[in-house]
């Protein structure tokens, strides 16, 4: 793309939720400034945007402006945001569409996100460790969870540093107060790249099917000021009660009924004090590592502060 | 409540509270007109409960109900006793009372309940949603945390715009000092009351007070 399009190609961007609009249009409009009437490109980018502000009765602030904000990409937390980030690409997945030129993980030094770039927006192939300057590149909500999307004014510059990726940690500590449905001994959709946990025998995405049995704990830690929703994947889980997949299928057996595995984790569980560290992902805090907390607190100290009052 | 969409279903928190707090306090509210809006108990030192998180010893284990079991567990902390209620509707509490042999260490995740007697008192009990048996370290920790929550919430009163610290005034009047008291009991009795490690005696004996506190079964939702 020239630089004319890809100015073009911003603009009409910008706009195309507002008025009809198109690329060429656009660009013919910025043609004509900059060819035939020798205006510098910025400036008739700039004249350009301000007639369709004008045309679509908005303010210049309605529109996201073109050359979002620089962030990190764990401060994005609001949906359809035009910002500009520096990552490096950590691992690339395999697209599940046709319409998906390329899908996977971008990382600086804040953590991870999700992107996705388009088969329409014909922008260059990332590679995989390679760190890149992306401007314009457009953030996406789905339940709670935020990604990026590249899109046609997406401009791609690799950059020579490397990028410490960090890893979204973060850890919380309290009484762990509940244990939710959906915990337990669980059945999970075996079609390829469904995980999907299976409800009465049933995949939400493909019917019926004889799911696959695997751990996991939805828990909620309380720490008197906040809760904190916490996954303990089956890793996790067994580590955590002792109960590994083996034993919860056999103890299922025995009383002809899964929900005993999740009796007898709550069991071992519920009303203890625990340190969780881990990724959060939406909603939830994914716990990698945890610790039972016993006595970790200092009386000493709060005995201190209570004669002080 | 101003919370956007997503945080207005958001859990209630379990506040920490001792028993002496807990038993004191008799008024609840509602912070909006509708049939569900939780209902919070205020504590006299300023804040309000809809859920508490409770550790200390079982004592104590009865079934008050009369045509169906209706359990009731004595849960002794340093500064008091709490009263904890399980019925038909509380399922896996009411079996967890009934099979735990007293005394044992428990923690309870549950409810305020307030109760008026015929005489005008408000008897305030904790419907559980959990009750499990935990460890004396547990029930320690437990202790501090709740003495560390407590001090926080009187530290706050006088802070500007604490509106529930000027609520429990107007309900329970400004004399706090019992409360940083049992504070202070609580944490020095944290060495020398380990219940569990001696023969079990040392459990109150009190049979005659607690007639009264038992809320109708009829009641539950």
């Amino acid at each position: 793309m020239t630089e004319l399009r890809t100015h073009a190609a911003e603009i009409a961007e910008q706009f195309s939720d507002h008025v009809d609009v198109t690329e060429d249009e656009v660009e013919t409009k910025l043609q004509q400034l900059v060819e035939e009437y020798q205006v510098p490109l910025d400036e008739a980018t700039r004249s350009v945007r301000n007639s369709y502000l004008d045309a679509a009765g908005l303010e210049r602030d309605d529109i996201s402006g073109g050359g979002g904000e620089r962030v990190v990409v764990n401060e994005i937390d609001q949906d359809e945001q035009w910002v500009d980030l520096r990552v490096k690409l950590v691992e690339l997945w395999d697209p599940r569409s046709d319409s998906i030129s390329q899908v996977g993980l971008l990382g600086d030094e804040s953590g991870t996100i999700k992107f996705v770039a388009f088969e329409t927006s014909e922008l260059e192939q990332l590679e995989e460790g390679q760190c890149y300057e992306l401007s314009n590149v457009v953030t996406d909500e789905y339940e709670g969870d935020y990604s990026v999307k590249l899109n046609r004014t997406t401009t791609i510059t690799e950059i020579d540093e490397e990028i410490e990726v960090g890893d979204n940690s973060e850890t919380i500590e309290g009484a762990l107060v509940d244990v939710q449905s959906g915990s337990g001994l669980i059945k999970r959709c075996p079609e390829e790249g469904c995980t999907r946990v299976l409800q009465n025998g049933r995949c939400a995405e493909h019917g019926e099917v004889d799911g696959e049995f695997d751990l996991r704990i939805k828990a909620v830690i309380d720490d008197g000021e906040a809760t904190h929703d916490v996954i303990f994947n089956r890793e996790a889980t067994e580590a955590l009660t002792g109960i590994e997949l083996e034993e919860a299928k056999q103890l299922a057996k025995d009383a002809l009924d899964t929900s005993v595995v999740a009796d007898e984790m709550r069991a071992d569980i519920l009303g203890r004090y625990y340190s969780v560290t881990g990724p959060s992902v939406g909603q939830y805090l994914l716990a990698d590592e945890f610790e039972q907390q016993t006595g970790s607190v200092d009386a000493e100290s709060v005995l201190v502060k209570a004669r002080s009052i | 409540m101003s919370e956007s969409d997503s945080d207005s279903v958001s859990r209630e928190v379990a506040q920490r509270v001792f028993a002496a707090e807990f038993n004191d306090a008799s008024y609840t509210f509602k912070e909006s007109d509708d049939d569900r809006a939780p209902v919070y108990l205020l504590l006299p030192t300023g804040e309000r409960a809809n859920r508490v998180f409770v550790v200390g010893t079982l004592t104590e284990t009865e079934d008050v109900g009369e045509d169906d079991e209706y359990w009731r567990g004595r849960i002794v902390d340093p500064t008091g006793t709490f009263f904890v209620y399980a019925g038909q509707y509380q399922p896996e509490a009411a079996s967890t009372l009934r099979d735990l042999e007293p005394p044992a260490y428990v923690a309870v995740v549950g409810k305020p309940r307030t109760y008026e007697t015929d005489d005008g008192d408000v008897n305030v009990s904790v419907r559980p949603e959990s009750i499990t048996e935990v460890d004396a370290a547990t029930r320690d920790q437990w202790v501090v945390e709740t003495a560390d929550r407590t001090l926080d919430r009187i530290d706050a009163v006088d802070d500007a715009g604490n509106e529930y610290a000027r609520m429990a005034t107007e309900e329970y009047g400004d004399d706090l000092s019992r409360y940083s008291d049992t504070v202070i009991e609580g944490l020095e009795g944290l060495e020398s009351t380990d219940e569990l490690a001696g023969d079990g005696d040392s459990e109150p004996a009190d049979e005659s007070d607690d007639a009264a506190a038992v809320p109708d079964p009829e009641a539950q939702p």
